[in-house]
């Protein structure tokens, strides 16, 4: 009953109302002439430094689902859940040399999307549509599954029901809609220091109760021993090992490909703020790998998930450990670190995802005149619809619904590697192939994703993305992360298509952009600017 | 496990022309990328590190392996001071 966990409750809640204040008070903070420009509103006026783009960017690449599901998954399944350790070791070399030309680009050209850059490069406002969408439709359910990180720990502390979520949710929606990316980014701050300090005392505390890091893992083994299940122990089975591997990178892929990543990257200043802080980031793949290591603590706690409608939530194994372990006041103080943690990227992400619909949709189809202002005006409405639609999801659907659609939304933001991605080490490819890659990538991957069951679930679709090798001919066990064998159609069928279109001579769209934007930084000539003092 | 590289010092190129940040130090950064992914390298229980299977302290250690790559790159390809 609620009643036992009051002191938990309390410290949460009066944590959750601080950085509420926080959020509304934040649009006063480094104060612009004018929110009235999405370059104000959702990107922060692009002036982010070191320091605050390390809190923004971890907290935004850090969601609160993944500090609770990535436990919950080695609770349930041991070292494969570990791959979100290689996954975020990988994604900052490739930010380096991917994304820090899409900030320069950006920057010059005035960007504020993924598909604003595709646009300009390949000349082609469908392509553009089509990486908006599917970024929009990807960015959806992570938004959805901000809400199940909280859920996990209102359970945790008997809270059931759905209020206080749309409480958080509204909340939320309101001091976004007045502070744009500046709320989150003084947010991140509380969260970032709350998670530290939680992960800190906790790799300390309770080892030492549970009698030291060794017996931890020796109980983990003990029972995934005892399990018929062939996949799950403290290493991985020799026929996962590549799934392992190739769910890193496909993952690390998708990561920055994700709208809400290329936000906070654009947020930061110079290229140089952006290579600083792929040296500095890694220090949260450290506390997620500690994180992850909570799910063996939960075994050897002997710690029973909560249940609900007959089955074991296991995202509630580690909120419950907190629970068990921590004195109450310090519980509410790890459980608020988690509440807090699903703010700052659901903030992000809705701006994020509102922006893309801003610049690629209403602006190129809708209102092709809009001024700064009008733009602003619609992605502050956007980013409240969009939230709205991520509690509805939640609310109205089977939780499992926003996880089958989030473990979609990896595979097919995969998609967008050839046209944003490639596109920006190279023009080579042809833009009606690459949009045939697209379809290709997208039909391969939904298609893979439909067939792979899961037992465990008792589900017959949908139920990873560990796609069988077998399914295609191979004789062996291995299976592969579904995305990397879409997006190897995708850039088959985009790479043949380009010889092809090439061969025909089918037009290709203008490039409007040059080799010396890609190296732009801080203080260089803005087209918008070059444009102003022409016409003067 | 350290910086050293066998690739050529691109100190010795002159700074490149007009607008370019080509730099063989570039090459550096698949280091990070390739190495978590050799999962031959650490997929076993033992040797045991302070209680963590090989698994797991090896994989956590390619964390500063990243960082110390990552820097290395920055430092040798920031521009204008």
């Amino acid at each position: 009953m609620a009643s036992d966990h009051i002191t938990e409750i309390v410290v949460f809640t009066v944590l959750f109302l601080l950085v509420s204040g926080m959020g509304f008070v934040a649009a006063r903070w480094r104060r612009p002439d004018t929110m009235h420009s999405l370059d104000e509103w959702g990107l922060g006026g692009r002036s982010f430094g070191s320091w605050i783009t390390w809190f923004l960017v971890g907290g935004d690449l850090y969601t609160a689902y993944t500090f609770v599901a990535v436990p919950a998954l080695v609770f349930g399944a041991g070292a494969a859940g570990f791959f979100a350790v290689p996954y975020t070791i990988i994604v900052y070399p490739l930010v380096f040399l991917f994304l820090i030309r899409l900030w320069s680009v950006s920057h010059v050209h005035g960007f504020v999307t993924p598909a604003d850059f595709v646009r300009a490069r390949f000349g082609s406002p469908t392509l553009a549509l089509l990486v908006a969408i599917t970024g929009i439709v990807a960015t959806m359910p992570y938004i959805a599954l901000q809400l199940v990180g909280i859920e996990a720990v209102l359970k945790a502390m008997g809270v059931n029901g759905h209020w206080p979520l749309i409480i958080a949710f509204v909340i939320l929606a309101a001091y976004t809609y007045q502070s744009g990316l500046r709320a989150p980014a003084l947010i991140a701050f509380v969260k970032d220091v709350l998670i530290y300090l939680v992960i800190i005392v906790a790799v300390l505390y309770i080892p030492a109760k549970l009698g030291g890091w060794g017996d931890i893992f020796d109980s983990a083994k003990a029972k995934f021993d005892a399990t018929p299940a062939p996949g799950d122990g403290i290493t991985i089975a020799g026929s996962g090992q590549l799934n392992y591997a190739m769910l890193a990178l496909g993952s690390a892929m998708a990561l920055f490909l994700y709208p809400h990543s290329v936000t906070g990257v654009l947020a930061s200043r110079n290229r140089n703020v952006i290579k600083r802080n792929m040296a500095a980031l890694p220090a949260y793949s450290f506390v997620l790998g500690l994180i992850a290591l909570l799910g063996y603590m939960a075994i050897a706690a002997g710690v029973k998930p909560i249940v609900t409608d007959g089955k074991p939530d296991a995202n509630t194994a580690v909120p419950v450990l907190f629970d068990h372990m921590f004195p109450d006041w310090f519980a509410g103080v790890a459980f608020a670190a988690v509440g807090i943690g699903a703010l700052v990227p659901a903030a992000i992400m809705s701006i994020a995802a509102a922006n893309l619909f801003t610049r690629n949709i209403y602006k190129e189809y809708l209102n092709r005149d809009a001024t700064e202002k009008q733009e602003a005006t619609v992605s502050k409405l956007v980013s409240l619809i969009v939230k709205a639609g991520a509690v509805a999801c939640i609310l109205a659907l089977d939780p499992q619904f926003s996880i089958d659609l989030q473990l979609i939304g990896g595979v097919i933001i995969l998609q967008t590697l050839p046209s944003v991605g490639l596109g920006l080490m190279t023009r080579w490819f042809h833009r009606g192939a690459l949009i045939a890659g697209w379809a290709g990538g997208m039909i391969a991957g939904l298609w893979m994703l439909y067939q792979i069951p899961n037992p465990a679930k008792g589900k017959e679709h949908f139920g990873g993305s560990a796609y069988s090798l077998s399914d295609l001919g191979f004789d062996t066990k291995m299976t592969i992360y579904a995305g990397i064998l879409a997006l190897a159609v995708n850039v088959a069928v985009a790479a043949i298509g380009t010889v092809v279109c090439r061969a025909a001579k089918l037009a290709d769209g203008a490039d409007a952009t040059r080799a010396d934007d890609y190296f732009a930084d801080e203080g260089d000539a803005k087209v918008k600017e070059l444009d102003l003092s022409a016409a003067t | 496990m350290t910086p050293d590289n066998p690739k050529e010092p691109a100190s010795t190129e002159p700074p490149p022309a007009a607008r370019s940040d080509r730099s063989a130090w570039y090459w550096l950064l698949l280091v990070p990328i390739v190495v978590p992914l050799l999962t031959f390298l650490f997929n076993s229980d033992s040797p045991r590190l302070a209680g963590f299977p090989a698994f797991y302290w090896i994989q956590l250690s390619f964390i500063p392996l990243g960082v110390v790559c990552t820097v290395v790159v920055y430092q040798m390809t920031k521009n204008r001071g």
